[in-house]
């Protein structure tokens, strides 16, 4: 059974702010979601190779040949704010 | 009694593949480049774009895979780790999770013991995988409160290497990833350069009292930023584990950072929130799908390696060390290699090699492999001839590589110019005896007389008189005989 703490976790793992009313909904909707998984689950699969991914394409390469990169104007126009040609972000705290 | 403790040490390694392009983009991954400008919608993690991975990064990953001797995984899969950074801008690493391309490997090397000899070490290899590069964070020149992320790097082809916690001891840690990195760059899959970031490690370092199975609590030491600060950092660590365990404290599972200047290593007090990255397969890529033969090709491909190299140096006659230190530099044994090639003696020519032309290559600061360096292999291996075949005597040799290494002369023409034939005709070399006893009847009286060390000093004149191109031996031999022959 999905608790509300657990979905908090989930929420902050994926930086998403939601208020406790929210949460309370979540808990409920991904509820859902997981009971439908949890049939899925009562499936016999003993023997089936996993499926991650819907078409089973390999080996596509792509030669290690240089393409033209964006321009850097480009490549900072949605930036918030820009200095020294580089993304600023709020400081990120490592010590 | 105090406890005795045991170190167990595991490295990770990343190493920066040397590919044009980037993991799953084609833009160009060029050190030092301008901020942002090699960057696409792919590593940019722009909505919509996918990405294809580079078959270059691919086969060098696998390189390194088999001369790591590996086993390989031919259909090894793609996973996303997530996690929210700034320089991660997809919000999510592409790596290799469940399955990655290679396990079970090893990494063979020597240590050289403070009295000489060499022991040899090998180190498991617990797996290697392939992942993007992430981008670069920095802090310097930029208002108090921001940071600024530059997205060059994001995307660059790495692999990771990790050991299984076989190393013992802090210097064993530093000897195995100089191997690493000198086995790496015989793949040539990498220019695993510490200083720029190519070759990165992470420790994770425990102490337990010795005779224990069990791991102790595993620390994460980060930020080691060259080899002397990888084997400076464990030790650091290492002790303060230790000091901790004895005055009755406990470690704490956490990730520590080196501080190269303090040289200390600190706790970053940034909230340790528990690392959940809830892995999951990547839905945009398909599996690998390396044939037998691909990999058979590539196993094909790999150049001789350092243990193989060390091995046949040893089986020439060289000792240990002389071996070890030749196959560990690339540069180094391709220039020995090639003075074999060219017909010198193993032994003869690693000795002129490592000790005569490289102690004036370091002296002067220039690289075997340098155009600087104006003495070729087989230059180097005439002069080995010369020697050996009697032309000239050891001595003279040294001049004649002097020479040699200021103007790029061979050794034949310096020899024939300079007039440095050794002399061996016994006439000249009698005459010169005769005239060094009649010019020193003190010390010619004083031998006789039991001082025996003075035949050295009379080997000495003789061979000043003959301007050091006599034959040592013959001087010896013609010596001995007219100082008997004058005391009888």
């Amino acid at each position: 059974m999905l608790t509300k703490e657990q979905v908090r976790q989930v929420a902050a793992l994926a930086r998403v702010r939601a208020s406790d009313d929210e949460l309370t909904g979540y808990v409920a909707e991904l509820g859902r979601i997981l009971d439908h998984v949890a049939r899925l689950q009562e499936v016999d699969t003993e023997g089936m190779p996993p499926t991650s991914r819907a078409l089973e394409q390999r080996g596509i390469l792509r030669e290690d040949m240089p393409q033209v990169p964006l321009l850097r104007e480009t490549v900072l126009a949605n930036a918030p704010d820009e200095r020294h040609g580089m993304f600023l972000v709020p400081r990120v705290v490592e010590e | 009694m105090a406890t005795v403790y045991e170190t167990v040490i595991g490295l990770e390694v990343h190493v920066e593949l040397a590919t044009e392009t980037k993991m799953f983009c084609g833009c160009p991954t060029a050190f030092g480049a301008p901020p942002n400008t090699q960057v696409c919608p792919v590593c940019l993690g722009l909505p919509g774009s996918l990405p294809v991975p580079n078959a270059r990064a691919i086969a060098y990953a696998l390189k390194a895979a088999l001369a790591l001797e590996c086993e390989i995984d031919p259909e090894c899969r793609w996973d996303r780790k997530n996690y929210h950074y700034p320089d991660l801008p997809k919000g999510y690493q592409i790596t290799q999770y469940a399955r990655p391309l290679a396990r079970s490997g090893h990494l063979r090397f020597s240590i050289t013991e403070t009295n000489g000899d060499t022991v040899d070490r090998e180190v498991r290899i617990r797996r290697l995988h392939m992942e993007e590069d992430t981008g670069k964070s920095t802090h310097e020149g930029l208002p108090g409160t921001s940071t600024g992320v530059d997205l060059n790097r994001a995307g660059v082809p790495l692999i990771e290497i990790v050991s299984e916690p076989d190393i013992r001891t802090p210097e064993e840690a530093r000897v195995y990833l100089q191997a690493l990195r000198t086995l790496l760059l015989y793949t040539g899959v990498s220019d695993v350069k510490m200083e720029e970031g190519s070759l990165r490690c992470d420790a994770n370092v425990s102490v337990r009292p010795v005779g224990e199975d069990t791991l102790g609590v595993l620390v994460e030491i980060k930020n080691m930023n060259s080899f002397r600060s990888v084997q400076r950092a464990l030790e650091f660590e290492v002790n303060r584990q230790v000091d901790l365990l004895q005055s009755g404290g406990r470690i704490v599972r956490e990730t520590r950072h080196w501080d190269d200047r303090r040289e200390i290593t600190f706790s970053s007090r940034s909230k340790e929130e528990a690392h959940d990255y809830r892995y999951f397969p990547e839905p945009d890529l398909g599996p690998c799908d390396l044939t037998p033969a691909f990999v058979e090709q590539t196993r094909q491909s790999l150049p001789e390696l350092p243990t193989a190299k060390c091995q046949r140096y040893i089986s020439l006659g060289l000792s240990g060390y002389d071996a070890s230190v030749l196959a560990m530099d690339p540069p180094l044994a391709s220039f020995f290699d090639a003075m074999l090639r060219a017909g010198g003696a193993p032994r003869e020519s690693a000795a002129l090699l490592t000790v005569e032309l490289l102690g004036r290559l370091n002296a002067t600061g220039i690289a075997i492999h340098d155009p600087a360096c104006r003495v070729t292999p087989s230059a180097l291996a005439e002069l080995q001839k010369l020697v050996a075949d009697g032309t000239i005597n050891g001595k003279i040799a040294k001049e004649v590589l002097d020479e040699m290494v200021q103007t790029g002369a061979t050794a034949r023409t310096v020899v024939e110019n300079r007039g440095l034939r050794q002399v061996s005709d016994e006439g000249a070399i009698l005459e010169a005896v005769r005239s060094v006893l009649t010019a020193n009847p003190v010390e010619v009286a004083d031998y006789r007389d039991g001082k025996e060390k003075l035949f050295g000093f009379l080997v000495g004149q003789v061979m000043k008189a003959t301007r050091g191109k006599a034959n040592p031996a013959l001087v010896n031999a013609v010596l001995r005989r007219e100082l008997q022959g004058r005391s009888e």
